[in-house]
């Protein structure tokens, strides 16, 4: 191909003026809220610049020492970390059983379990309140407000598609290593300890990371089915909304905070972030 | 078979909860939609209704006017997020210094929880210090207040919805595009095509399935936006932002009118199943031509 070495280097400013102006844009907004959580009130209403001169440590120290907000952060973490684990391990044994027996009837099941992924949750909102509030109660104690039954709530969203992520790992690893292991005189459960995790580690790591996100940043059901016990830092971050004369430094402190562990995981997965996201199907 | 049983047993945790958590509330919500059920009215208990919480939607303007504006958000953000997705996405097949970085930074707001989203944006737009209004007023003159004028707060959302699912676009159709054979491309080059007609007889119709499972994805969540929304505009100003879930939301849930908002919740998530099926079946299609 022809090509002048003038047009070449147009193309290349080209190409590096436009990554440039998508890098600012990006960064910008994410930069901007760092900005007003390191200013005090006084300092935000002068022209805004994009300078941090100063650090107003109060927008951090006041939800960080608070009670109510270490409680929403706690939650947080119990709810992702044990969802998250409760979906690795369901995957993996699912998986395990989808790639190792021939089960009549299983492609239909995870075919219906897309489509509740796909699901708006709105239309769900009302219908889990009502479960949580009326159906799923022993005695005085209902599943509304509880820690346990967000954890359950997000199996929902997290495990059809850890089940596709881990089927495609699983289906990957061949039969015949678990048959010699058998001819050694290894138990199944020794099979699927000693045998298949070591070698689908990685993908069980994903699994983790992806689902530890989204019970992390989920807003909709966390907001609708826990009143004080149970609530999580996204509805925490919410709340600031409603309450009038908002205190714009500390609501830019909590959203930093509520993003921090997600970007510092997505270091870890950036790579299979498109697996993850369009259900296994792209591949990356 | 022994071993058959075993495999159920592995499978079965997962069965249980995703029929519980997940299968039930269709049943339920199915159920409710039929009563007349309000428990803070003076009625008591679930009164029989039949089909007239259905009855109702079809009169209900607030429902379907937030239905339209659904649907407008969703079409114009989801084209706009495809056609620069795909541009973006093209400049990054190539290797090139520095594309990694580029790349590690443009994800960023992917991982962000919506709600931080929509903090982040409204952090951007509130009239005093926010940076946007501030410089549309300072070079341009332009009034920006997002609390007062429908057009502003609507295009506003689009544009965060742009930002924040852009980037997601792109890394798909990048592997779609880094996936594909090379030999077709280079032999349209030796032949003499130009770079529009490589473009348009070659890329597009094999990335078509990629292409389609995109806009399958983005469609379905951009209809079902709340959180980031909730946040920036909680709604408003009036309705002008107040999308189907917004509507559920902030409207019906609190209303306690159950059996009405059960109604409605169905007809929504029918609206999307059918949607959904239409997809699948175009995608079938284009997989059909290929073969």
């Amino acid at each position: 191909m022809k090509t002048s070495s003038f047009s070449k280097a147009l193309g290349w400013i080209g190409l590096y003026g436009l990554w440039i102006v998508m890098t600012i844009i990006t960064i910008v907004p994410i930069y901007w809220m760092v900005v007003v959580s390191a200013r005090s009130r006084v300092e935000l209403f002068d022209a805004p610049t994009l300078l941090i001169k100063s650090f107003y440590a109060p927008n951090y120290i006041k939800p960080l020492t608070d009670p109510v907000f270490q409680r929403y952060l706690v939650n947080s973490l119990i709810v992702a970390t044990s969802n998250a684990l409760l979906v690795t391990i369901l995957a993996l044994m699912a998986t395990y059983a989808l790639s190792r027996w021939k089960l009549q009837g299983s492609d239909n099941i995870f075919f219906w379990t897309i489509t509740q992924r796909m699901a708006p949750p709105a239309a769900f909102v009302l219908p889990m309140f009502l479960l949580f509030t009326r159906v799923f109660k022993i005695g005085d104690w209902t599943m509304f407000d509880t820690q346990i039954g967000l954890i359950l709530l997000y199996c929902v969203f997290n495990l059809p598609f850890a089940v596709w992520l881990m089927k495609g790992i699983m289906d990957g690893i061949p039969v015949e290593l678990d048959e010699a292991a058998f001819v050694d005189g290894a138990t199944r459960s020794t099979v699927l300890t000693r045998i298949i995790v070591p070698l689908v580690a990685p993908g069980l790591a994903i699994t983790f990371i992806l689902s530890w996100i989204f019970a992390w940043n989920e807003y909709l059901f966390a907001a609708n089915l826990t009143s004080v016990n149970a609530r999580t830092i996204t509805t925490g971050l919410a709340a600031f909304v409603s309450v009038t004369g908002t205190n714009w430094g500390e609501m830019a402190a909590v959203a930093t905070i509520a993003i921090l562990p997600a970007l510092i995981f997505l270091v870890f997965v950036q790579r299979y972030i498109v697996t993850g996201l369009t259900f296994g199907a792209v591949k990356e | 078979m022994r071993s058959n049983r075993m495999g159920w047993g592995l499978l079965s945790p997962t069965l249980v909860i995703l029929a519980v958590v997940g299968f039930l509330p269709f049943i339920y919500v199915l159920y409710v939609s039929l009563f007349d059920w309000n428990p803070f009215s003076n009625q008591l208990g679930m009164l029989w209704a039949g089909v007239n919480n259905y009855r109702r939607l079809v009169f209900d303007g607030a429902f379907l006017d937030s239905l339209w504006r659904t649907g407008l958000f969703a079409f114009v953000s989801v084209a706009l997020e495809l056609a620069l997705g795909f541009l973006l996405a093209q400049t990054l097949v190539k290797s090139f210094p520095g594309r990694t970085i580029f790349r590690t930074i443009y994800v960023l707001p992917l991982v962000m929880a919506p709600i931080a989203v929509g903090a982040t944006w409204r952090l951007l737009t509130i009239p005093g210090f926010g940076p946007i209004p501030y410089y549309l007023d300072k070079w341009f003159g332009i009034d920006f207040r997002l609390g007062t004028f429908a057009d502003q707060a609507f295009i506003t959302v689009i544009l965060m919805d742009v930002w924040h699912w852009t980037p997601f676009v792109t890394l798909t159709l990048l592997a779609g595009l880094t996936a594909m054979p090379k030999e077709p491309l280079e032999q349209a080059q030796v032949d003499g095509a130009n770079r529009w007609q490589v473009f348009r007889y070659l890329t597009i119709p094999m990335m078509m399935p990629v292409l389609l499972t995109v806009l399958f994805i983005r469609l379905m969540d951009a209809l079902r936006i709340v959180d980031e929304v909730y946040m920036l505009t909680n709604g408003g100003p009036g309705t002008a932002t107040q999308f189907i879930g917004i509507h559920i939301y902030r409207v019906v849930v609190p209303k306690t009118d159950y059996g009405y908002g059960s109604a409605m919740s169905l007809l929504v998530l029918y609206f999307t199943i059918v949607l959904c099926w239409l997809l699948f079946i175009a995608l079938a299609q284009v997989g059909k031509q290929r073969e």
